[in-house]
């Protein structure tokens, strides 16, 4: 029994997460003014809803703290209290919070209190004057979920035995003269086949609406077909309830909530109602509804007693729905308000979310799996029919370049199946920022752009580190303080911008401030303080900049509690390297500071540079590749014994021989003729790597090296090969950082060699 | 009795000779036996690290027995073949010069090695057995395979 609820629960954590973002959402248009009416009522709904789903899992702290949210927006939304900056900050720290409640509960944690006093507190400042709503509206319900077969009596809650509901007082004077008390609503509602089948249950509908002020419900039953022709799934009851209340359309609304969308619901009030009444019937003389129904005896069994009044039947106490249902007179004064109502429910119906399944993570690794070997298969395939002298022409031929494409889409498919929008870690970078900028006391808006875009899931996770550090350190560092800003002519409110986008087969995300930017002068005197470089050293501007990335570099000059401790942008940098991406920084004086971090789209593929070393064939990363040169003569210059440099327009570059690095061969000496390939780094420092012949450059199935074997120094990973041969894939930054850079063997090793 | 106790205790060895010695292991690890083909050679590996080959789009590494139990280390050739089992949860292929004989050994004749501190091999063996007049050696799997560690220094 325990098995089936916890997946439920898991079910719901699942959601909570995606309503979650959809609240983030609400409230982030709320913020950029994006916001129109419906706004709203979606961060409400979602509240909403995770209330309701926490309180029939008898998570009360988190039904708790959700009411409180909600009776604040569901004053936003009755516009009883307006959205102001302040407030919307407020709202922000809730949504965080919440979202803190949800993970808190889901991994059984307890929150620490603190905090989320102030928030409570805060919140119910905000409404005040608000009317308390019952929570106990929201304790978890006995759903029966057997859905109530309209047959049998048992099933059917008895409406006449409703506790809640007032006494059914049919004495309602609305009638005359078309009364138009301002508290008197008349809340047409129909159930749809899907409201029962979802396990919904009308009964605590108008339970609820019963809280609200006196209620009057009347049951309609006119589409209620004979017993015989009766099919028990079929919603047939409609309900009109007339509704004492002084309240408003919003609040009765919110009754609806769980059933939007399964059920037609029209709400007027009284006096509305009465007017169109009226003129359907061309007589308002309403009182009609006093008729006392109560005559159609329960446990009836004769047919439909035709009734002359065509009035929607009101329900007396005594009489169980189930029998009046089977008996109700056919009617057709009521099919106008009927039809009327869908049109106004399916405005407010949201957009239908795209379909989705979800999928086991593991799955779709051992789908991307198979179809890396699928493409190797492939090219192997491809390399036997070449080898086996079949003619280009041939139809096999043109075949196996169909295979190749449809290969090529598949690949290109699964890897989007992996692919994952950056919203939801954009949204994280929301809260860091907010909590950030509320611990250094500046005020900071974030600006998110490109967050459709889509990257390797394994890349979204891994992220999420390195840009909360650099988030932080945006607030902390780059912003100035708001006195700095308005002394500048700034707004005082700093802007950080966080965007994603394409470009040229990778992602690159950007993360920028509209703060002082580097103060290079300062940079330079604190690395020369810490003595990173020496003191005499002349660094261009973003040589300056790329001083920020060295281990042990912090600029701040007060250490904060949320940055500036010693450990920071090397460590992003080393994090987004081995993502395979790179950093690079922007600065302008005055105008602020962008890292840009540039990521391969996939973390399964890589374009590669298929180059051979004496017997071996290795992939070299093509986005490490700047330039590929053959060298002459004059190019090469010995520098130290056992080193030699390159000439690279007016720049020496250092030489490493690949085969030497790898421990394949010894130094060849003499380097004239040979190819090199120009490695860049993050720094922009480039070397010049000596390689025996260029074969390829193609696209490669990575595998992972380090679960079969483990790190091989100077190599990222493996991969395999047309032929069927494993070929290894270069991690160039590391082996440039690990090479010994003997590209001679000095003369005093050849003496003892000759000795 | 003691005969049947035998019987139920006996393991299924896979002999094989490197280096013109008689090495087994027990057959529940070995995964399969293939020819040899020629493997792609990892940089700064330990020498008895053959390289890696692909086994049916897995990266596999293969270890050269002789060279590891410190033995005269033959000429491959065709004949050699490559012995895939599985190691604390991960496989790795073990070069041999031929595979010999599948061997039906009751457990209690299998007996630990005398130690002996001059010779390095002696840590790669778990026991030693003798069928036919031949000494069995029988390989313990797991110091086979260089550990995290030792790849990483």
């Amino acid at each position: 029994m325990a098995d089936p609820m916890e997946e439920i629960r898991a079910s719901f954590f699942i959601e909570c997460e995606e309503l979650l973002e959809a609240m983030q959402d609400g409230l982030q248009m709320l913020e950029d003014g994006a916001a129109d009416g419906e706004t709203i009522n979606v961060v409400f709904r979602a509240v909403h809803s995770i209330k309701g789903g926490a309180g029939a899992f008898g998570l009360d702290a988190l039904v708790a703290f959700a009411h409180t949210f909600e009776t604040a927006l569901d004053g936003v939304r009755s516009g009883r209290i307006d959205v102001d900056g302040d407030r919307l900050k407020l709202f922000f720290r809730c949504g965080d919070l919440l979202a803190d409640h949800v993970r808190a509960t889901r991994d059984g944690e307890t929150l620490e209190t603190a905090a989320h006093e102030q928030v409570v507190e805060a919140l119910e400042a905000l409404g005040g004057d608000l009317e308390e709503e019952e929570i106990g509206d929201f304790q978890p319900m006995a759903m029966s979920l057997d859905l109530p077969g309209l047959g049998s009596d048992g099933d059917l809650p008895d409406l006449g035995s409703l506790g809640g509901l007032p006494d059914l007082d049919f004495g309602m004077d609305f009638g005359e003269g078309g009364a138009t008390a301002s508290g008197a609503w008349l809340i047409r509602f129909a159930p749809k086949d899907e409201l029962y089948s979802t396990g919904n249950e009308p009964l605590y509908l108008l339970r609820a609406l019963a809280d609200l002020g006196e209620v009057e419900v009347t049951a309609d039953t006119d589409r209620v077909p004979d017993l015989d022709a009766l099919d028990p799934a079929a919603a047939c009851i409609s309900w009109t309830i007339l509704l004492t209340a002084d309240t408003d359309e919003a609040t009765i609304r919110e009754v609806f909530d769980f059933v939007d969308g399964l059920c037609e619901l029209s709400i007027k009030t009284a006096a509305d109602d009465a007017q169109s009444n009226a003129d359907a019937l061309g007589e308002a003389d309403l009182p009609l509804l006093d008729l006392p129904v109560a005559e159609v005896e329960p446990e009836h069994d004769a047919p439909a007693a035709p009734t002359p009044e065509p009035e929607p039947v009101a329900v007396p106490e005594s009489v169980a729905v189930p029998v009046a249902v089977a008996l109700a007179p056919p009617s057709t004064a009521t099919r106008p308000a009927l039809t009327a109502a869908p049109s106004a429910a399916s405005d407010r119906k949201p957009t239908a979310p795209h379909a989705t399944v979800r999928v086991d993570l593991e799955r779709i690794d051992r789908l991307v799996n198979l179809v890396g070997e699928l493409v190797i298969n492939q090219a192997m395939l491809s390399q036997s029919v070449r080898e086996a002298g079949v003619p280009q022409t041939s139809p096999a031929s043109s075949r196996l370049d169909e295979f190749l494409q449809l290969t090529r889409d598949i690949q290109e498919c699964v890897m989007m199946i992996r692919a994952q929008p950056v919203k939801s870690l954009f949204q994280r970078m929301g809260r860091i920022v907010r909590e950030a900028a509320a611990a250094v006391g500046k005020d900071v808006r974030l600006h998110t752009d490109g967050e459709a875009t889509e990257i390797d899931k394994t890349v979204v996770e891994l992220l999420a580190e390195p840009l909360m550090h650099m988030i932080r350190n945006a607030v902390d560092h780059g912003l100035e303080k708001t006195e700095a800003r308005i002394a500048a002519g700034k707004s005082p409110e700093g802007l950080v911008t966080l965007s994603a986008g394409h470009r040229s087969g990778r992602v690159v995300i950007e993360i920028g401030d509209d703060g002082a930017g580097i103060n290079r002068a300062r940079v330079l005197k604190k690395a020369i303080e810490k003595k990173l470089i020496p003191a005499d050293a002349q660094l261009t501007e973003s040589e300056i900049d790329n001083l920020l990335f060295m281990p042990g570099f912090s600029t701040a000059a007060e250490v904060t509690s949320i940055s500036g401790r010693g450990v920071g942008m090397d460590v992003v940098r080393t994090a987004i390297v081995s993502l395979g991406g790179r950093i690079s920084i922007t600065s302008r004086e005055g105008a602020g500071t962008t890292f840009s971090i540039s990521l391969p789209l996939t973390l399964a593929v890589l374009d590669g540079m298929v180059v051979r070393v004496e017997e071996e064939t290795l992939v070299i990363p093509l986005a490490a590749i700047v330039e590929t040169l053959t060298l002459n003569s004059t190019d090469v210059r010995t520098l130290g014994p056992e080193t030699q440099v390159v000439r690279v327009r007016d720049a020496f570059l250092p030489l490493l021989d690949l085969g030497t690095e790898l421990g394949y061969r010894t130094p060849r000496g003499d380097y004239s003729g040979a190819i090199v390939l120009l490695i860049t780094q993050e720094d922009n420092s480039r070397t010049a790597l000596v390689v025996d012949a260029i074969e390829d450059q193609r696209q490669v199935v990575i595998k992972g090296l380090h679960d079969s074997y483990g790190h091989v120094p100077g190599v990222a990973a493996a991969t395999i090969l047309g032929d069927g041969q494993i070929a290894l894939i270069l991690d160039p930054i590391d082996l440039i950082a690990n090479a010994s850079g003997r590209s001679r063997i000095s003369t005093r090793a050849e003496l003892a060699l000759a000795g | 009795m003691s005969t049947e106790k035998q019987k139920s205790a006996a393991v299924e060895l896979l002999s094989f000779r490197v280096g013109e010695q008689e090495y087994s292991v027990d057959i529940m690890s070995v995964r399969e036996i293939r020819g040899w083909t020629r493997a792609t050679t990892l940089p700064h590996s330990p020498a008895y690290v053959r390289g890696v080959i692909n086994l049916r789009g897995t990266v596999l590494p293969v270890i050269d027995l002789a060279t590891r139990l410190g033995l005269p280390r033959g000429q491959v050739t065709d004949r050699n073949v490559i012995i895939v089992v599985d190691i604390a949860g991960r496989t790795v292929g073990l070069l041999v010069e031929a595979v010999s004989d599948i061997l039906t050994v009751p457990q209690d004749d299998l007996a630990p090695p005398p130690s002996l501190a001059a010779d390095e091999a002696q840590t790669f063996i778990k026991a030693l057995t003798i069928v036919d007049g031949r000494m069995i050696r029988v390989l313990d799997l797991s110091s086979v395979m260089p550990t995290a560690a030792t790849i990483a220094a």
